[in-house]
């Protein structure tokens, strides 16, 4: 059975036509193309797949479009304005703090969220709230620095 | 002599950086095709068992499917990764070995569809007795899980001796004999494996795959679909995490082929997380003993260590594992005598394989607690212990191993100094014994501080078949546009090797990283790398990239010196100009230089070539071991233990790693920072095991691995050592820094509570297990205290060559071949 869903993603309203058990990840992926956010598990236990839906992180993977009607969902291909980097993306690339690069996207997500609701985060409640994001390459150190480096940046008042 | 560099040594992004952090990036899965189809496969449900009967009929039924296919679509033959070990099949036809193993495929409109026809396959089965343990294979010589190895069930039997270790022994004051476990665990990669092939009417085919070894898969893929590899090409997708899972030629990616050839449409399989978990490859469980004699001043006078593998249902590299499970510990400490006996043994599980540091954490677990324990014995420092008996530079170790250039005396001294270890080690020790009645109402949170060193091949010195060709090789393209295109079969999985490329490059021409495009690893068009595994892309394809950078660069300095009527050994390659460094004005602009060597030479496209130094020692397994060079780390690791959980709490960890020059500190010290993370997972958590004959926690939330809050603040530490045989010094650094972080945590845990695990994982469980003997009064030890009965070969025996010169340094085979 498919379901009319209406959901605004990266500032683009979208009305769908999808199976009603399709998950949000794969209509982000195979309906909208924004192959950007990622497989990691499908059972919500990796955070891979995290999108911003109206701001707050959601694992697209256990999401039904059907609960998020008229919702506003963000991911990564709408974290840049324009062609310039949201500074989470720019930090993320001058640090090195994406490696494989496969859980990137779902920890930028998670960590604008955290900007959005605390500019300027203590580590600790950095690490607290990427404690959902699983990472295997990095040690998780320098996407700690590059946080830190992008509400650094965020916050400081233009000169 | 200080070496002046422009882009070496400069913390820059990495060239993907910018499509990683957009969500650019398009791995395997993200790969969509016209008309593609979607493939499944059906997989074992039983760990032993003979196939009676496989019925398609219902499944190829069902609406939307194009193919089922069974091992009979498949030519009839086994292949592996290793030469010497061809047992396996893509879809297996008599007989499955494990829970997982592949039977039939199916490729239907969509995953769904698929799914639901694989449920439709009818299969009869029947079950034969599943060998779960080492034990369990040993004690069943009459069930065979394969019908060729060293034995029954016994797949590969080693035994080698340098010099006479019992004379070893007797002469010194101190025998330790230990033994010790090594759980299994698993690479658990972000990305799930995925592969997309695409079979086309003039009888070629293309397989774009999230591999770590195109060029191996490329090779086996030409035996196993019985067509020429001429006509397959093989493309690695960016993958999304490696550390050493997606090394095999995979049932997914043979299946994907032989449906996409039969359907006449691009095939993609996707593998789920549960698969993934099947698929393995990782880390072998090992059990160890380990005899050392040590003198009252910390001397080693000798080594006999012994281990049993416990392989899983195929041979994947498992020879390989067994021989590294011994070989590249006396490349740390002076070890004048040697002795080593490996066995490696199927069982009914998913193959181990090369996971991250391949066969060589787990004797390095062993070494490095031993050590511990016999400097406790000695009444001496284990940080002093382990400094003074380093291995000599330039110098042969017992089993024959050329060793280049150790910082590991600086690491040491290095990571003391950071971590305060003068005034913590004794202060904890001290606390520890004083605070032994501490009464219940006080916090009962210990704190302990541990240490241990290890040594890792910067590239295996042989491949995995026999042959004489370059390990890597790189295609040079200079534009007229000033860029310079890198085609190369590097795969880069995260670590950043493309960047590499493109830095050396850049260095040796005097241009922008940013100038040079550096082409994904495509069999069709890039030369040959072996693979990312063993630590060897940045040497080898770095080697690779500087031969063909100067080629090039001569090629263009001889153009410019013509044109600028100056002599070719006075120009400079810098700032995006060739010139004469005393006359800089009239430097020619790059492009400007490429177009003059055009307009001389022809096209500009220029090779280079790289294997390493030939220095297999001369007896039967000789062949694993050499490498160009080792890189060694050391570590200290802070953490306090709560008596009443048994759970260790990291509070910091110290890492100085000799990286023989930082060619990116940024892309070094996420090398180190990743591996320890991974070393604390598989210390206190990681473990791949099974209930019956099933996967016991085949997800993400069951299989435990650290998170933001279990990782603790890591501090790197590079020691540059300039290496002769690195690309401008350079040695590895995404394994080595992973071997010393385990036992270094056990070396603390014991330090905080006085208990010793000798066995990996050290879980909250562990540690209890051990303050309740304690508290009764009994060794506070946990781990195994036996070994199987088993009969090793009688070893083969060879003079040590402990202390002797170094081979020949920096010798490279097609250095000297003009193009």
């Amino acid at each position: 059975m498919n379901i009319r869903i209406s959901l605004t993603v990266n500032g683009e309203s979208h009305d769908l036509l999808v199976p009603v058990h399709k998950m949000l990840l794969e209509v982000l992926r195979e309906d909208l193309d924004l192959i950007g956010t990622k497989h990691g598990c499908e059972l919500g236990e990796c955070g891979t797949c995290t999108v911003l839906v109206n701001g707050a992180p959601v694992l697209s993977c256990l999401a039904l479009p059907a609960d998020l009607q008229e919702s506003e969902v963000t991911t990564v291909e709408g974290l840049a304005d324009g062609g310039r980097l949201h500074p989470l993306q720019q930090a993320f690339a001058e640090l090195g703090a994406a490696q494989c690069g496969y859980c990137t996207p779902g920890i930028l997500l998670t960590a604008k969220a955290l900007l959005a609701d605390d500019p300027i985060p203590t580590r600790q409640r950095i690490r607290e709230a990427l404690a959902g994001n699983l990472c295997r390459c990095t040690g998780y150190t320098k996407i700690l620095d590059a946080v830190e480096l992008a509400a650094l940046r965020m916050t400081r008042v233009p000169a | 002599m200080t070496k002046r560099f422009s882009v070496v040594g400069q913390p820059l992004p990495k060239i993907d950086a910018w499509g990683k952090v957009t969500g650019d990036t398009r791995y395997a899965d993200d790969l969509v095709l016209p008309r593609m189809a979607f493939g499944k496969l059906l997989r074992s449900p039983h760990a032993h068992a003979r196939i009676t009967r496989i019925d398609t009929t219902r499944a190829t039924s069902v609406p939307g499917v194009y193919a089922v296919i069974t091992g009979a679509d498949l030519p009839r033959v086994k292949f592996g990764i290793l030469p010497v070990s061809q047992d396996e099949e893509a879809l297996c036809t008599d007989k499955v070995r494990m829970v997982g193993d592949a039977v039939a495929a199916v490729a239907a409109v969509d995953e769904e569809t698929a799914d639901r026809a694989c449920r439709l396959i009818e299969v009869d089965y029947e079950p034969l007795p599943a060998l779960m343990s080492i034990q369990e294979s040993l004690a069943h010589p009459e069930v065979r899980i394969h019908e060729y190895g060293d034995g029954p069930n016994v797949h590969k039997n080693v035994a080698l001796q340098f010099g006479d270790v019992e004379a070893a022994f007797a002469a010194a004051d101190l025998v330790r004999e230990d033994v010790f476990f090594y759980e299994g665990n698993t690479h658990l990669p972000m990305e799930q494996h995925a592969a997309v092939a695409h079979a086309t009417p003039d009888g070629k085919l293309t397989l774009w795959s999230s591999t770590q070894t195109p060029h191996y898969v490329h090779r086996l893929l030409a035996k196993i679909l019985d067509m020429s590899a001429a006509h397959i090409r093989v493309i690695a997708a960016p993958v999304g995490g490696g550390f050493g899972g997606k090394l095999d030629p995979f049932a997914h990616e043979i299946a994907a082929c032989r449906l996409s050839q039969l359907i006449g449409r691009p095939v993609k399989i996707a593998c789920t997380r549960e698969e993934v978990f099947y698929i393995h490859r990782g880390r072998h469980p090992v059990l160890m003993w380990i005899k050392t004699g040590f003198t009252k001043a910390g001397d080693i006078t000798g080594c006999h260590l012994k281990t049993w593998l416990d392989g899983g249902a195929y041979g994947s590299y498992g020879v390989a594992s067994t021989f590294y499970t011994g070989v590249i510990n006396p490349v740390t400490y002076k070890m004048p005598v040697y002795k080593f006996e490996g066995a490696r043994i199927f069982t009914n599980k998913p193959p181990c394989g090369p996971k991250r540091g391949h066969g060589t954490p787990q004797p390095r677990f062993a070494l490095e607690v031993q050590l511990d324990k016999a400097a406790e014995q000695l009444g001496l420092d284990p940080a002093d212990m382990r400094r003074r008996i380093l291995v000599e530079p330039f110098t042969k170790t017992a089993n024959h191993l050329t060793v280049t250039t150790i910082g590991l005396g600086e690491c040491i001294d290095k990571v003391v100094e950071a971590s305060g270890w003068r005034d913590k080690h004794p202060r904890y020790h001290a606390a520890a014994q004083s605070e032994a009645g501490k009464p219940l109402w006080q916090p009962r949170r210990r704190r302990g501080i541990g240490m241990a060193c290890s040594s890792y091949m910067t590239g295996a010195g042989t491949a995995i078949y026999w042959n004489s060709m370059p390990h890597s090789g790189v295609v040079l393209r200079a534009d007229r546009s000033g860029g310079v295109t890198v085609l190369c079969g590097a795969t880069d999985i995260g670590q950043g090797s493309d960047s590499i490329l493109a830095y050396l490059v850049a260095e040796v021409l005097g241009i922008d990283p940013k100038d040079v495009h550096v082409h994904p690893a495509d069999t069709s068009l890039t030369p040959v790398d072996l693979g990312s595994y063993s630590s060897r892309v940045t040497l080898m394809c770095g080697q690779a990239a500087i031969q063909a950078a100067e080629r090039l660069r001569a090629a263009i300095f001889k153009a410019v010196g013509a044109k600028l009527e100056v002599p070719v050994d006075t120009l400079a390659a810098r700032e995006r100009k060739i010139g004469a460094p005393n006359d800089w004005d009239r430097a020619v602009d790059f492009a400007k230089a490429v177009e003059l060597g055009e307009a001389m030479h022809g096209v500009l496209a220029f090779a280079g070539s790289y294997a390493p130094p030939k220095r297999a020692g001369k007896y039967k397994g000789g062949g694993v071991g050499p490498s160009p060079c080792y890189s060694y780390s050391a570590c200290v690791v802070e953490l306090s233990v709560d008596e009443d959980t048994g759970e260790a709490e990291l509070h910091d960890v110290w890492i100085a790693h000799d990286i023989g020059r930082a060619l990116n500190p940024l892309l070094v010290e996420g090398q180190v920072e990743g591996s320890v993370y991974m070393g604390i997972g598989e210390a206190v958590m990681e473990a791949q095991v099974f209930r019956k004959h099933v996967h016991k926690a085949p997800s993400m939330l069951e299989y435990k691995s650290p998170t933001t809050l279990e990782t603790p603040e890591i501090h790197t530490i590079l020691v540059e050592t300039d290496d002769p045989e690195g690309p401008f010094g350079a040695k590895e650094a995404g394994q080595g820094p992973l071997l010393p972080v385990m036992p270094a945590i056990a070396n603390a845990i014991y330090q905080a509570v006085g208990v010793r695990v000798d066995e990996i994982p050290i879980t909250p469980e562990k540690v209890l297990k051990g303050l309740e003997a304690k508290r009764q009064g009994k060794p506070a030890r946990v781990g195994p205290d036996r070994v199987p009965l088993f009969t090793f070969k009688e070893p083969l025996v060879v003079e040590s060559a402990f202390g002797a010169p170094a081979d020949a340094i920096a010798v490279r085979p097609f250095a000297d071949e003009k193009i």
